[in-house]
């Protein structure tokens, strides 16, 4: 009997290792050399450094640079957090320190069937609702009051049409937020109550506690909780596909339609007529593959490393 | 034992978790710059009634106070719905019973409390922080490295630390909650001698399940059971001749 348990105990285990190995390593590897394999004609016609500052998107001539659709990837990811973060603190401390007990679970439900809503839906809604929005009302304004400080305001300027990094930014920025609360919600109720107490307990306000004690103990996990987005928003901004214009160009200004790396595969992958074509979307994915997974690993081993260092685990 | 001034009064007091009826009627008088110690078995509602005096039961929803708590020499009924708790807690400073710093510098944890009293002025906040650390007897062992962070000093120098920002803002009294429960004999000894030296600046209220501590460093004694409060007296009276059955049963240790 006891035996049979062992021999069960071992195949399990050994089933399950052989699993996770397969998912968490070999799968990744795998498609990452496929992607390389696919790339390999665009990598050899281009290079790494001409395709990575190339301007050139030219199917025709069968030219290709990926500049455009990096830089647009980079700013839609970084404007989407942006506008993001300050929010998902917001809503994360409004959850964890100020709604009612009672009202917690509802908050919190609302917010994660927020980020179950698929995110072709938010791009639809995104096209449909908020572009022209942005056009009528949003970019006009902007145009009026930030437009005319020097400098800053050449981001607003062009025509306002509602299809360009602006938009595309606000609504990925939407997508992430039940995302990025609920992480950083998570980081904030592992605060040790003893700890707020000691804040509480020499007068602090609630406001003080959170500012003071909260998210100083908490850093980590929102920095973390950050990462992660970001991570996510990199590989959504497809969802924002109708919304940047799908042009490959680099925008001077927020009003300018723009690419970004995951629109431009989905948009041309079927019009790709040449071998190079299809190859250079290849590269343009595999350097997507290696952005996101650079990121990640940067912050499981790098970031959350080293602010753990910094607070230590040490104490209470 | 009526010489001395009183600090705070309580009368009557009446404390509920929800239903949970956990202060019965409990009477109580604090004299100034003396220490009182709390004693009695687990669950008794030493702790409940300590964190009364600083309004921590506050903070967690469908808690409530019955009676007054009053506090000399203006009176003020703590428990009293009108009375801000942030004021009473500016006042009347806590130390828990694991030792809590913030993430933060050592300096930055003693100059918290003075902070949000409004002191900005680095050079008085740099005094303030040294007498504080003084006053808590660990200024000669974080003197250098006051920019460190907290969590890398010990249990022990973390209790004590943990004392210093706690009597930085200059409370008039100090109610600690088992302080040295988490703590090693050498540490709690250094607590205690510190308890015993702070009673000549501020009152405290000191709950404990050490009785040869409290036999230690109080003055005065009260002896709870079961959410009441079954004698309080001048400590020496409680541990040799006590009134109740129930007192003498306890602290000759034939149960709790």
């Amino acid at each position: 009997m006891k035996r049979r348990e062992e021999l069960v105990e071992a195949l399990t285990g050994s089933t399950l290792g052989l699993f996770a190995l397969t998912v968490g390593f070999l799968f990744p590897l795998f498609t990452l050399l496929v992607l390389i394999f696919e790339s390999l004609p665009a990598i050899r016609k281009f290079g790494l450094f001409n395709f990575l500052t190339g301007t050139t998107w030219d199917p025709v001539a069968e030219v290709f640079g990926a500049l455009p659709a990096l830089l647009g990837t980079l700013l839609v990811t970084f404007l989407a957090s942006a506008i993001a973060l300050p929010v998902s603190i917001g809503i994360a401390m409004f959850i964890s320190e100020l709604s009612p007990k009672k009202l917690k679970p509802v908050f919190s439900t609302a917010v994660e069937l927020l980020g179950a809503i698929p995110s072709i839906i938010y791009g639809m809604w995104g096209l449909f609702v908020i572009a022209p929005l942005m056009a009528d009302y949003v970019e006009p304004f902007l145009q009026e009051t930030l437009g005319r400080i020097p400098l800053l305001g050449k981001l607003f300027d062009g025509a306002p049409t509602g299809v360009d990094a602006l938009t595309a930014s606000f609504v990925l920025s939407v997508m992430i937020i039940p995302f990025m609360s609920t992480i950083v919600k998570d980081a904030f109720e592992m605060t040790p109550e003893l700890l707020k107490e000691a804040g509480y307990g020499l007068g602090a306000t609630k406001w003080e506690v959170v500012k003071n004690v909260v998210i100083p103990y908490t850093l980590p996990g929102i920095v973390g909780g950050m990462v992660l987005s970001v991570g996510r928003a990199l590989g959504e901004t497809m969802a924002v596909a109708f919304l940047t214009g799908n042009v490959h160009q680099i925008p001077k200004s927020l009003l300018e339609p723009l690419t970004t790396i995951t629109v431009a595969i989905a948009n041309e992958f079927t019009e790709a007529d040449s071998d190079i074509y299809l190859a250079s979307l290849y590269y343009l994915a595999l350097i997507l593959f290696v952005l996101s997974f650079g990121l990640l690993m940067l912050a499981k081993f790098y970031l959350l490393e080293r602010l753990g260092k910094r607070w230590g685990t040490k104490g209470t | 034992m009526n010489s001395t001034p009183l600090k705070i009064e309580v009368k009557n007091l009446n404390f509920y978790y929800g239903d949970v009826h956990a202060l019965k009627d409990i009477n109580l008088s604090v004299y100034e710059k003396r220490v009182t110690a709390i004693i009695g078995p687990s669950g008794c509602g030493k702790t409940t009634l300590l964190r009364c005096f600083n309004r921590m039961h506050d903070l967690y929803p469908g808690n409530r106070y019955e009676g007054e708590i009053i506090l000399h020499p203006e009176e003020v009924n703590i428990v009293s719905k009108e009375v801000d708790p942030i004021m009473i807690r500016m006042r009347i400073g806590m130390v828990f019973q694991k030792p809590n710093p913030f993430p933060k510098s050592i300096y930055e944890n003693v100059a918290y409390g003075l902070k949000l009293k409004g002191i900005k002025k680095k050079s008085v906040l740099d005094e303030k922080v040294e007498q504080a650390l003084k006053g808590a007897a660990l200024w000669e062992e974080v003197k250098d490295r006051l920019n460190e962070n907290a969590y890398s000093l010990s249990g022990g120098q973390q209790q004590r630390l943990c004392i210093a920002r706690a009597i930085a803002p200059e409370p008039e009294v100090l109610l600690f909650d088992e302080p040295t429960s988490a703590l090693d004999p050498i540490s709690t000894a250094k607590i205690e001698d510190l308890i015993v030296e702070l009673k000549n600046r501020l009152t405290i209220l000191i709950v404990t399940h050490n009785m040869q501590q409290a036999g230690r460093i109080s003055d005065y004694t009260a002896f709870m059971y079961m959410g009441k409060l079954v004698e309080y007296g001048p400590t020496e009276k409680i541990f040799t001749k006590p009134d109740e059955k129930l007192t003498e049963d306890y602290i000759t240790g034939r149960f709790g």
